[in-house]
């Protein structure tokens, strides 16, 4: 599957999409391929304050457990609730229905320490 | 790093390949884990598990080095019988678990942990050369195949091309000649389904699963058998509560602690042909002290996490054990795991809680293990 070139990226393998001062937050194909069937995904509650590299969530699956960053500062508004009923969303649509939640933006500097879909992708060809 | 005799077929079934004891292994197909379980658990799969040890012992005393090395008696084993046991070490650890096949009177294979074969091939020439025993221990791993094809289903499918193995009877085996090559197909397995695991000639593995493979199309939705992988293995394994090395079993960790206590022939040396084992003197002390101070339980858990290996379980406030090994069981839909915890809190029904992080999930022991397939009508 193609990177989408409208967001950046984490090393963490967190994409940040940026519409306005709403960023939304999910996880790359690349990072779930290697997280293989995600079972349970669980985010912090809408109100959250966030600050750069700050844990916001953690996906497990039935291999490992691994926690969720987020590059900027920020509040958190909105989960995604999909991911309660069918956490699988985020195998079968990383970049779209299973993303995992939407920040309002107070500091966008940290999105300086990601990287641009191509970079991304010769980073972490398959 | 290793790689399988049936590498191509991974890669024309899309696998994700992995390191695994310095092999490279299929981790999951594209379908994906929790498809392949199920897959299993309904229908079939097939697994490649070449990387496990397979060593042939021959030789007028092979049997008196295998009861020496193995805490289960070999004496009473018949041609076509396999059998499951440790190795200990001295101290009653455990050095690895395998399953042992009588080919005949002396002639045996063993079959071993991939991440222990190099250090048990070291350990039985050791105790072979300390006995001054005659037999030769042949490692057969790299020019051979083995494959597991676990399910419901599997017989049905086997039944296409032979009567007699779907006749055999649990840890039986048959050696079968298919043109110029030599077979051996046990009903044996590790998922707790129904199924036969094969050992075949490296070179002849492209050839057999074709024929297996004939008329099925793997991608199929009702597709009788399918690839599966290591982490399905691994989470169809923990529900049929087996143990595995590493996780449940392990040299530091005392033999009579691992549930597994019908694999352990304590009386093994007062029998008529039977011998001592490595291990036997230390076992005996733990059980003259009343037994190991901690054991093996099966905990069900409330909720939708996975506990890991590792987690502490608490009675309480009072950390009691350890975690080995636990997932969101795919059959059952809650938490698993298994854990070695302190003996007075091994009985069912225990209230215990395991410690995954940020939060405590709650449960109570249980039984292993904690899926058994439905007998076939």
């Amino acid at each position: 599957m193609p990177v989408p070139n409208d967001r950046v990226y984490s090393e963490s393998h967190e994409w940040h999409k940026l519409e306005g001062d709403t960023l939304t937050l999910g996880l790359t194909q690349f990072a779930v391929d290697q997280l293989t069937d995600v079972t349970f995904a669980e985010m912090r509650e809408p109100g959250t304050t966030v600050e750069p590299g700050d844990v916001v969530g953690e996906v497990e699956s039935v291999k490992t457990t691994s926690d969720i960053y987020c590059a900027v500062a920020g509040e958190i508004v909105e989960v995604n609730s999909k991911l309660g009923e069918d956490p699988g969303v985020l195998n079968s649509d990383p970049f779209g229905e299973g993303w995992l939640l939407k920040l309002k933006v107070t500091d966008k500097s940290g999105l300086d320490t990601c990287v641009d879909a191509a970079t991304y992708e010769k980073n972490h060809q398959h | 790093m290793h790689k399988s005799p049936l590498r191509s077929f991974h890669a024309d079934h899309g696998a994700q390949m992995v390191e695994y004891a310095g092999w490279e292994m299929p981790l999951r197909y594209p379908a994906g884990v929790l498809a392949e379980h199920h897959q299993v658990r309904n229908s079939g799969g097939i697994f490649d598990v070449s990387h496990m040890g397979r060593v042939e012992f021959k030789g007028r005393h092979a049997r008196r080095l295998l009861e020496r090395l193995c805490t289960r008696r070999v004496y009473d084993m018949q041609e076509g019988q396999a059998r499951y046991s440790l190795v200990c070490n001295e101290q009653g650890g455990v050095k690895d678990d395998v399953l042992v096949y009588r080919m005949d009177d002396d002639k045996f294979m063993l079959v071993v942990n991939a991440a222990n074969r190099e250090k048990l091939l070291k350990h039985f020439e050791e105790v072979r050369a300390a006995g001054d025993l005659s037999c030769s221990i042949d490692d057969q791993t790299l020019k051979t195949a083995m494959v597991a094809i676990q399910g419901p289903k599997v017989m049905d499918l086997i039944s296409r091309v032979s009567s007699e193995i779907p006749n055999l009877k649990r840890y039986r085996f048959t050696v079968k000649n298919l043109m110029i090559v030599k077979l051996i197909v046990s009903r044996t397995g590790y998922t707790g389904e129904d199924g036969v695991e094969v050992i075949l000639p490296a070179n002849a593995i492209g050839m057999a699963l074709k024929l297996l493979m004939k008329d099925i199309d793997p991608n199929a939705d009702d597709a009788l058998i399918k690839p599966a992988g290591l982490a399905a293995r691994d989470s169809l394994r923990t529900e049929a509560g087996m143990p595995l090395y590493g996780h449940e079993l392990g040299e530091e960790i005392n033999a009579l602690s691992c549930g597994i206590n019908f694999a352990i022939n304590m009386d093994k040396a007062d029998e008529e042909r039977g011998e001592a084992f490595i291990g036997l003197e230390a076992l005996q002390k733990t059980q003259g002290e009343g037994g190991s101070a901690r054991t093996l339980v099966g905990l069900k858990l409330d909720g939708k996490r996975s506990p890991r290996q590792g987690h502490a379980v608490y009675a309480g406030d009072q950390q009691i054990g350890e975690v080995t090994s636990g997932c969101l069981s795919p059959t059952l839909g809650y938490p698993i795991a298994m854990a070695m915890v302190a003996r007075e809190h091994a009985e069912p029904g225990r209230t215990l809680s395991v410690d995954i992080g940020r939060v405590r999930l709650e449960g109570e022991t249980v039984p292993l293990p904690f899926y058994k397939a439905p007998k076939k009508s």
